[in-house]
């Protein structure tokens, strides 16, 4: 396997490294919203992901540096050509990631609930149009000869990508209920499950109309059909199972379901791209692959020995600190948030 | 205006509000890192409440701190995408390597000392929060390892029109970096220690918990002493160092037109005009420039006519000159902000050791509690002297700023964001301000109505069975 080749593995390993984790708080923020109904309850959400959405979200930082590092022409296409989107994006996580840090120094009532707007937003936003920016590279974008994408609103967000930005969305809010049914007790933890049981059924018509639409108007099932079936099938069992463990009230499992539906959600774009990196909408012969999109080989063979040096250690760290965080929280801790 | 100005408008705006909150949290990691070694070490509870109550003037800092910088990481791609096509084998290398090694170690750990004060023993809390501290340090040394091949570009060779890294060695050992390195990490740790001793200083004149702010005082003034000065002997090396690899920036500095006279004199104030290219009126101190250049009393400096004279030969026809005016005054007010600095940790270390220091120090209290400002003024004006020297250069001899713009985003896009993202800094800031302020006026019992339970209205509901 060529170094470049590896990178657009790792590359994407780092994004579903990052929809798993982040997928989860993200969901959870959404559950603030839409499952707590008292501010303690909103509390103990928020508590239950305190150590851990700041780590997932590095996630995404170093799915970026390493597209800058080993892809700079996808990097600076797609950064350039995603800007409205991308300075959206950014808008929502800066706001975000103060909110919970900020939202229990205050005095008064409205103090908190603007940081509750801000932390719907914040959770709701970047999925959204995490799922857009994936559809539209399925969808293919205007790339021209020179690599630059001048996208018009319409080519990023259409019914398609709309589409994408809600499945993604819809996905991480019910993996975000699982979560907090490992990490909660009592009538929350109940109707969180009661609650991501319920939407089984809406999120599983959305996927069944992107599957459908990604099937019919885009080239996703072309080159690499037989995986993509393969992805497909073991999307549905994984969702299956998804639903069998949260009527048995298994938790774990349930969670890990749902990431599983997840994870390969976000691989399926890897796969079917391949060996392109973007697709261009205008001219198949524009289309950017790994291979022209890649830094020199020096620059990645040094990138791949830092990585594989510490990567076991990231891993092992992250893990440890779930480790230590295990206990679920309730309301009569001292709530650090 | 067009697309470079804004682009470049909003990235010196971005980069220098990040860079208010990542020097506190250099800083404050370390000496919360220190106040809490003491307090495991020497088993004082006083040293525990220090450590919670500018941890959280520190964990205030370091959230505004992240979110900024997540923009930093994005804004190559999105407004510098030829510059990213460009460096990317090697500013991105640098940059994922910080990813990798710093932001994972920082935001992992941040989470374990925060959460973690019940469920790990104290000297494993320990160790998360000195991991914290060597985490911000790393993240500092490769994006400066970043920066530093802009201002000296090195271990590459251009290929196809694209930087290839060939030598990453080269980039560690850039001598560059070994000078910018210790001069923004000292600088870090004086900011971090300016601050806690302005506010220590600030209640000590307030005579609230006078005890506690005098330890504190007492802690953060030696380092901001120690600091101070290693500023000042690094930013000498690195003077010194610039005057080989960079000679244009070192005479824009000087503001200095035609070869000095020998010995050379340093020039104190002046009025420049960049049209005519000449100065006015000027203060100048004789010998200096040439001690300050070569560590002796005799050598003359090139002037800005015969560098520009001679990149034209080396890069053919431009404008080599960097803006003037800024980078002479930038570098002077670095150098003054520097020096008040070093007399008043001087001062306060003096009082502090001699245990003199009360509430009736009124003039000296007040300086330190401006002084806070002055770390950061110093830390913008030597950053603005850096990055405007460098001018008409991102990446200086290979790529100017101009080509480095993205050239598929419009104007009106980055004029969209640039407003966007003043407004949402505006307010981050203000609510910043706030909160500190806050913090600071209820003092170190805000941390001890945290550990009370039964202070918490909420807590209270549970306890009485509501």
């Amino acid at each position: 396997m060529a170094y470049s080749e590896l990178w657009f593995v790792l590359v994407g390993v780092l994004f579903v490294g990052f929809f798993f984790l982040e997928g989860f708080d993200f969901g959870v923020g959404m559950a603030t919203k839409f499952l707590a109904r008292s501010d303690m309850e909103r509390r103990v959400l928020i508590n239950s992901i305190g150590p851990f959405w700041d780590a997932n979200e590095v996630w995404l930082l170093t799915a970026g540096g390493a597209m800058f590092a080993a892809f700079p022409h996808w990097y600076a296409t797609m950064f350039s050509g995603f800007y409205i989107p991308f300075v959206f994006l950014l808008l929502a996580l800066i706001g975000r990631g103060v909110a919970f840090e900020f939202r229990g120094k205050g005095d008064t009532e409205r103090w908190k609930k603007n940081w509750d707007i801000v932390i719907l937003l914040g959770s709701l936003l970047p999925p959204f149009l995490f799922g857009v920016v994936f559809a539209s590279f399925l969808q293919g974008l205007p790339i021209d000869q020179n690599m630059e994408m001048n996208a018009t609103i319409f080519q990023v967000v259409n019914v398609y990508t709309v589409v994408g930005g809600l499945v993604v969305t819809l996905l991480c809010y019910v993996h975000g209920l699982m979560f907090t049914t490992l990490r909660t007790v009592g009538s929350l933890q109940e109707r969180a499950r009661a609650q991501g049981k319920m939407l089984l059924v809406p999120l599983a018509v959305l996927l069944v109309v992107f599957g459908g639409m990604t099937y019919t108007m885009t080239t996703a099932f072309e080159s690499r059909g037989a995986v993509m079936v393969v992805i497909a099938v073991l999307g549905v069992v994984a969702y299956i199972m998804a639903g069998y463990f949260m009527s048995k009230k298994r938790d774990g499992w349930a969670f890990g379901m749902t990431g599983a539906v997840i994870a390969l959600a976000v691989a399926s774009v890897f796969v079917s791209m391949f060996p392109n990196v973007l697709i261009s909408s205008i001219d198949s012969a524009y289309n950017m692959t790994v291979y022209a999109a890649a830094s020199g080989d020096y620059s990645l063979r040094i990138m791949t020995i830092v990585a594989v040096t510490l990567l076991p250690f990231i891993l092992a760290y992250q893990a440890w600190s779930y480790f230590v965080f295990h206990k679920r929280v309730t309301e009569k801790e001292h709530l650090e948030y | 205006m067009d697309v470079v100005m804004l682009s470049r408008i909003q990235f010196a705006s971005t980069t220098i509000f990040h860079f208010f909150f990542v020097p506190v949290s250099i800083g404050l990691a370390l000496l919360v890192a220190i106040m809490e070694t003491m307090y495991v070490v020497k088993g004082d509870e006083k040293y525990k409440r220090m450590t919670k109550f500018w941890g959280k003037l520190f964990l205030i800092n370091f959230a505004v701190g992240v979110v900024t910088g997540i923009i930093q990481e994005f804004q190559f791609g999105m407004n510098w995408s030829d510059y990213s096509r460009f460096v990317g084998d090697v500013f991105g290398p640098a940059l994922a390597v910080e990813a990798l090694l710093a932001f994972f170690l920082e935001s992992t750990f941040i989470g374990l000392w925060i959460f973690g004060w019940d469920r790990l023993s104290k000297k494993v809390h320990l160790a998360c929060i000195w991991i914290v501290s060597i985490g911000t340090m790393l993240s500092a040394f490769w994006i400066l390892v970043a920066n530093s091949f802009m201002q000296q570009p090195v271990g590459f060779e251009v290929v196809n029109g694209r930087a290839e890294m060939n030598d990453f060695g080269a980039l560690l050992s850039n001598g560059q970096l070994w000078v910018e390195y210790p001069h923004t990490i000292f600088a870090a740790i004086a900011t971090g220690a300016f601050l806690i001793a302005g506010i220590s200083a600030y209640k000590i004149l307030k005579k609230q918990d006078a005890e506690f702010f005098k330890t504190s005082f007492n802690i953060a003034i030696v380092a901001a002493l120690i600091s101070s000065i290693l500023i000042a002997v690094y930013g000498h090396q690195q003077a010194q160092y610039l005057m080989h690899t960079q000679p244009m920036k070192m005479a824009a500095s000087e503001a200095l037109w035609d070869r000095s006279e020998d010995p050379a004199p340093w020039t104190l104030f002046a009025t420049i005009d960049p049209e005519k290219k000449e100065n006015g009126t000027e203060i100048k101190i004789p010998y200096l420039l040439s001690y300050l250049t070569y560590s002796k009393f005799s050598g003359d400096v090139k002037g800005m006519n015969e560098l520009q004279a001679e990149y034209e030969q080396k890069y053919g026809p431009g404008d080599y000159i960097p803006p003037v005016r800024t980078t002479f005054w930038s570098f002077r007010i670095m150098v003054l902000a520097g020096c008040i600095m070093i007399a008043l940790a001087m001062y306060g270390v003096y009082l502090s050791a001699r245990n003199k220091l009360s509430h009736k120090n009124k003039w000296f209290n007040r300086f330190m509690v401006a002084a806070i400002s002055m770390p950061f003024i110093g830390n913008t004006a030597g950053w603005i002297m850096t990055e405007i020297g460098r001018q008409p250069w991102t990446v200086f001899g290979y790529m100017t700023t101009e080509d480095s713009v993205s050239p598929n985003v419009t104007a009106n896009e980055v004029l969209f964001s640039l407003i966007a993202f003043t407004a949402i800094y505006g307010v981050l800031a203000y609510i910043l301000v706030r909160l500190f302020l806050k913090v600071i006026k209820k003092g170190p019992t805000i941390i001890d109505k945290v550990e009370v339970k039964t202070n918490d209205p909420f807590d209270r509901e549970v306890h009485h069975g509501v």
